[in-house]
């Protein structure tokens, strides 16, 4: 099956910012969280956005 | 034999190489060497013997035969479709892809190419029954003359002015001058795009230029050229890694932003314009009849 547009993952520092349906990775700072966001965007052939310091998207196109 | 022999020799000969000529292999490798080539050159002998023999059916009366020309056109519009199926199964394994609207391009010539041929052995059969060899050679290089006219496009170049512009990063968002082009969020990514990347932005000469530069199969077919000739530094899963062109709402300016392997920013403008500009991306908003009256 091929997901268009969808947002796959979401990872973050700050806990109180998200919630809902993605599967969410909390990360304790900032390297931590580039990190995974580096190894769920080669996973998951996503690209990586962020929408602040402390969180990023992951997103299929 | 008889008196039509030689004359439908003849325009089948020329109408022939009419079509070698028009059949180049350039930078896009397509048709693909030899075996494309091969079934080209044989649509085109059989569009060569088609305008050839329509002549002596003319002159013999024989009117009702030159309906198996509407059989030539059923024939060669299916040309048309064959490139597109063709073109459109391949495409989806190219690294950046040529998009439909190149696809629909590259179809529609291989179409019009055939006509261009019946046309050549036609004109070179009817002036060869009709007055002599001589005339008809001569005729039939003009036509060949006209062919290579008919088939050369404007280029890119033609119609906008290009300008390097180094790319820069504003937080996470990606910019070609004040384009913005895409947000790129891990910094490892953006340090990659910032050494492998270049940027160019492509200003439209006039008002009839900026929808078609705006539009997305034209861009698609820019950024498919370029990745051709100059190569492209991405693979599958590196999404992010992925050439992309953005439309300045203001101006209608579009920034480019590719990933090259050859980095000469040169190199990279004669690129870009050389890239052909496609039929179906064309509009010409300056002859529409509201805006000419606003002239008057």
């Amino acid at each position: 099956m091929m997901i268009e547009k969808a947002i796959l993952a979401v990872v973050t520092t700050n806990k109180t910012k998200v919630g809902g349906g993605a599967p969410i990775f909390y990360c304790n700072d900032a390297d931590e969280s580039a990190k995974v966001a580096a190894n769920l965007e080669a996973i998951t052939d996503g690209i990586a956005h962020s929408l602040s310091n402390e969180m990023y998207i992951i997103v299929k196109h | 034999m008889n008196e039509y022999t030689y004359p439908i020799i003849f325009g089948v000969i020329v109408g022939t190489i009419a079509r070698m000529l028009m059949l180049r292999t350039d930078y896009r490798q397509y048709p693909t060497y030899l075996h494309g080539k091969v079934i080209h050159l044989s649509l085109g002998f059989i569009a060569a013997a088609l305008g050839a023999v329509a002549v002596p059916a003319i002159m013999e009366m024989e009117f009702t035969a030159v309906t198996f020309l509407t059989v030539a056109a059923t024939q060669f519009r299916e040309v048309r479709n064959m490139e597109r199926n063709t073109l459109s199964e391949v495409d989806e394994f190219e690294l950046v892809p040529r998009g439909k609207t190149y696809i629909e391009g590259i179809a529609i010539s291989f179409e019009s190419r055939n006509y261009l041929v019946i046309v050549t052995a036609f004109i070179g059969t009817l002036l060869y029954i009709v007055l002599n060899i001589y005339i008809a050679l001569a005729g039939a290089i003009i036509c060949l003359i006209v062919n290579k006219a008919l088939m050369s496009g404007s280029t890119i170049k033609d119609i906008v002015n290009i300008d390097y512009h180094e790319l820069h990063f504003e937080g996470a968002g990606l910019y070609v001058d004040n384009i913005y082009i895409m947000n790129i969020g891990l910094p490892e990514r953006q340090k990659e795009i910032m050494k492998y990347g270049m940027g160019f932005v492509l200003t439209p000469k006039n008002m009839n230029v900026i929808t078609t530069i705006g539009n997305l199969g034209q861009r698609q077919a820019i950024l498919h050229d370029v990745s051709v000739s100059l190569g492209v530094v991405r693979d599958s899963g590196t999404p992010a890694l992925t050439p992309l062109i953005k439309r300045d709402l203001d101006d209608g300016r579009i920034g480019v932003f590719i990933l090259p392997q050859l980095r000469e920013k040169q190199k990279a403008i004669e690129v870009i314009g050389a890239v052909p500009v496609l039929e179906n991306a064309i509009r010409m908003p300056s002859e529409s009849k509201s805006h000419s009256k606003e002239k008057h």
